[in-house]
């Protein structure tokens, strides 16, 4: 299978929740194989299919203050926050041409993190039942998808940076009383996020043996 | 009458909970239209319709758990 890797950088959630779904018709109808959207978004706090308000642990008002956009969306899982700091994947694949697997599709996206982090010599763990990756007992990567008619979106959100891990203490992650950490954190060094996405894609081709779409020109199509 | 039944999902997954129905008993739906979605660990999913029809009993409501081949519901053709 080829994928098509769409770079947007820095952007609104809302404008990538459109743009997942518009990418999703074209994978649907044939006219992409599959895709790959990598991002980082303005501060949002997204609530998934099973969240709880009170996970939301400040007025929203709130959060309008903090310049925090909140989204109610169709992924699984409870409430995250996202923000410039994150590295975001959101593959749009077609599970009818990989295997109609729904844990394995998880699974696979926990694996692209630990693969991603071992490359820093970090050993990201999986705890059953608790969808993600950890350093010990701090989180590092968050999954929440959507999958229709077995074609995937929404995906995998690694912290990168220090800068804004305090926002997850707006809110209880996944639920639950989670503490998050990054790689700056356990590097304990800067980390520039655009030097990382190679890496990330790298680590999507090898777990879903698939192979990026060549125009010809480089294929990472910057969109704004 | 077509049933909707709760498909395969993979290796292990022998339950969902239902989220979300895109319609209510005695409505008109198309084949393929999307009929309810479920979640499993941190993924949603829909079901479509079999079939055309009106939607004639529902019998998971959102909340609920369903088991891998349990009927979720009828359609009348």
């Amino acid at each position: 299978m080829e994928f098509k890797v769409f770079d947007l950088g820095l952007v609104n959630f809302a404008k990538v929740w459109l743009w997942q779904k518009e990418i999703f018709e074209e994978v649907k109808t044939g006219l992409l194989p599959a895709a790959l959207i990598l991002c980082q978004h303005y501060p949002v706090i997204t609530l998934g299919r099973s969240a709880a308000k009170e996970n939301l642990k400040v007025p929203e008002a709130e959060l309008r203050n903090k310049g925090i956009q909140i989204y109610a969306i169709e992924r699984g899982g409870d409430i995250t926050y996202h923000g410039p700091g994150q590295i975001i994947a959101y593959p749009i694949f077609n599970l009818g041409h990989l295997k109609k697997d729904i844990h394995l599709f998880l699974r696979q996206l926990e694996e692209v993190a630990i693969d991603f982090l071992s490359d820093f010599g970090i050993h990201g763990k999986r705890y059953s039942g608790l969808t993600g990756v950890w350093i010990d007992k701090q989180k590092i990567a968050s999954i929440g998808i959507a999958i229709r008619h077995w074609i995937t979106f929404h995906g995998l959100s690694i912290n990168i940076k220090n800068d804004d891990l305090d926002n997850f203490d707006l809110i209880r992650p996944c639920g639950m009383d989670i503490e998050m950490t990054s790689l700056e954190t356990v590097l304990g060094k800067n980390m520039a996020i655009d030097n990382l996405k190679e890496n990330l894609i790298r680590k999507f081709k090898e777990i879903f043996l698939i192979q990026e779409v060549c125009d010809g020109q480089s294929s990472l199509t910057r969109i704004r | 009458m077509a049933k909707v039944v709760l498909p395969e999902l993979g290796e292990g997954i022998d339950k969902a909970t239902v989220s979300y129905w895109y319609f209510k008993e005695g409505e008109k739906v198309n084949e393929k239209d999307d009929l309810v979605e479920l979640a499993t660990d941190k993924a949603t999913f829909n079901l479509p319709s079999p079939a055309a029809g009106t939607l004639s009993e529902i019998f998971f409501h959102e909340g609920d758990t369903v088991n891998v081949g349990e009927l979720l519901a009828t359609i009348e053709e």
